[in-house]
């Protein structure tokens, strides 16, 4: 049963052709865009001494994160509450609360596929090195997507209709986006800009994957300022979630 | 023993009131019609047939279960169809039909449910390209793949066209014959008339009467009237001393008889038996329509 729902959830979801393009292909378009520019592989002080690719690697595995968490799992979720997707099936023996469990898997899958993508191509085009303190940098990618697939759930939670659920989803983007560092580097931000934004999921992830990549201490108050978010929002989400 | 047995039902949302007092007893192998204008309280009181909502008060069993507290076990006997649910769009009729019966422990054959439901042209169309019509019928079978004892189906043929809605009427009949109990949430008329065994006419949250089709009828108006035009003169006595004929008036040249059951069969003997052909001869019976009008005194939409 769990296996057939997660198969053809999976089905559906590549059906939505745009959405594997923008998870996966889009952070790997941004990475070959940048890579591949004349002097992409040096050092560079206005991305904090990463390299082009290597900073937009990162980035990449944030954006798709994000897109995830903000886009596509609000949408998706508010969307079958108001198709009484969700309802229909709370009168079958299959509680829906494996509907929403079996998403979240799938979005965790995918995210892994795109970080996966992003280092290896990296590595294979640029010689981009894999990042330097592997446990901090996997520590900072699960701990950002808990937070931000948290604060997803939450949108679909409250949010009565697939569209509302988008429109909260882009409010919540877009400044995300911003504070995190991904229009602007955070290195280029004015520093009170910089100071909040370090404390958003989006931004603390980026930072905190980041440092690991270039083999600093990744900040211990970032990363658990991150891990506050996942379980704050899950309970909000649990609480409010209103199944039709 | 009744299947499904709802006593003193009440429900409401906040301050307001949904379900009044709501009582019926739905018995094995029937087709149990809940009849009644928008906002009347059906679709409440089946989803707590169901278990999807708690009663405020009254007690509610279904196969001897508390669809509450035995929720788990009720969903594996009772297939529901919820007014106004529908499907990922792009998910295929093929697909779903697959994936409710892997929600059973015993389900009916999706293949064969797709071809009993005339879907079989359809199994890999996507749920947004259906019809209404295959679109409900999908529906159908997601209620039935679990190879239920009781299904509820909630607004079955409502934005059907009149083909479809008798299709589909033909299909709930299938459905009963094979042993299956039904209850059919409607606000149609004709539908309740031509499918139910019995039904509950509600209205405003109150059950205002349970019987079949034609005993609610004959409720009202257990009178039946003939008009005809006869081919020769004709003494009223000759009617007037029939045991089931109450009244006889003429207007112009039409005879207009009133009376009980069996009206027709003794007058058409006794005009046999004098030679008198009767012209334009129509019976008018009092509807469904007529019934629900005396009862709530008001008309369906
Ligand atoms: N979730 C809800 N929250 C608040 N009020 C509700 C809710 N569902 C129904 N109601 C109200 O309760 C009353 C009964 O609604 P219900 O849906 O049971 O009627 P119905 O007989 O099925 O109507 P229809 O023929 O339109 O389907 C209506 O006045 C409706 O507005
Ligand atoms: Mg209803």
């Amino acid at each position: 049963m769990l296996a057939k729902l997660t198969y053809l959830e999976l089905k559906l979801l590549a059906r939505e052709i745009i959405v594997p393009a923008v998870v996966l292909l889009l952070p790997l378009a941004l990475l070959l865009g940048f890579g591949f520019q004349p002097g992409a592989n040096k050092a560079q002080h206005d991305l904090g001494g990463q390299t082009a690719p290597e900073y937009m690697a990162a980035l990449g595995v944030g954006i798709a994160v994000t897109i995830l968490g903000l886009s596509i799992l609000p949408t998706t979720l508010a969307g079958y509450r108001e198709k009484g997707v969700l309802r229909r099936m709370a009168t079958t023996p299959v509680r829906p609360a494996y509907l929403l469990m079996v998403q979240l898997l799938i979005y965790v899958a995918m995210a892994i596929a795109a970080v996966t993508i992003l280092i290896v191509t990296a590595r294979i085009l640029f010689g981009t090195p894999v990042p330097e303190r592997f446990p901090a940098f996997l520590a900072a990618f699960v701990l950002g997507m808990g937070a931000l697939f948290g604060i997803g759930l939450v949108i679909a939670a409250v949010a009565p209709s697939s569209k509302a659920g988008t429109g909260i989803g882009m409010l919540l983007f877009f400044p995300s986006l911003f504070l995190g560092g991904v229009y602007i580097p955070r290195e280029q931000m004015p520093g009170a800009l910089r100071a909040v934004g370090d404390y958003t999921p989006l931004g603390a992830t980026l930072k905190t994957m980041r440092d690991a990549w270039m083999g600093s201490e990744p900040r211990l108050v970032q990363l658990a300022i991150m891990a506050a978010y996942a379980p704050a929002a899950g309970l909000v989400a649990a609480k409010t979630f209103r199944w039709e | 023993m009744p299947v499904i047995d709802v006593r003193n039902l009440h429900k409401r949302y906040g301050a307001k009131v949904a379900v009044e007092d709501v009582s019926f007893a739905v018995e094995e192998g029937e087709i149990f019609g809940v009849l009644g204008p928008n906002g009347a309280g059906k679709t409440t009181t089946v989803e707590c047939l169901a278990g999807l909502r708690a009663a405020d008060r009254g007690t509610v069993s279904v196969l001897g279960l508390d669809p509450r507290r035995d929720r788990a076990e009720l969903t594996r006997r009772l297939g529901v169809q919820l007014q106004a649910s529908r499907l990922p769009d792009k998910m295929k009729v093929r697909e779903a039909v697959e994936l409710y019966a892997s929600f059973y422990d015993r389900p009916a054959a999706p293949g064969r449910l797709i071809e009993e439901l005339g879907l079989a042209d359809q199994r890999d169309t996507r749920f947004g390209r259906l019809s209404g019509g295959q679109q409900q019928r999908v529906s159908i079978a997601l209620a039935l793949v679990g190879d239920p004892r009781i299904a509820v189906l909630d607004e079955l043929t409502t934005g059907l066209d009149p083909q479809a809605r008798r299709d589909t009427w033909r299909l709930i009949e299938d459905v009963r014959d094979r042993g299956v109990t039904i209850v059919l949430v409607t606000h149609f008329m004709e539908e309740a008339e031509r499918l139910c065994d019995r039904l509950a006419i509600i209205d405003a949250g109150r059950v205002v009467a349970i019987d079949t089709p034609s005993g609610l009828v004959a409720r009202v108006s257990p009178e039946q009237r003939v008009r005809f035009r006869p081919s020769a003169p004709l003494d009223d006595h000759l009617l007037r001393d029939l045991p089931e004929v109450r009244t006889v008036t003429r207007t112009g040249g039409q005879v207009v008889v009133t009376g009980t059951d069996g009206l027709l069969q003794a007058l058409t003997s006794v005009l046999a038996r004098n030679h008198i052909i009767a012209a334009d001869l129509r019976v008018e019976q009092s509807s469904l329509d007529d019934a629900f009008v005396a009862l709530t005194g008001r008309t369906l939409d």
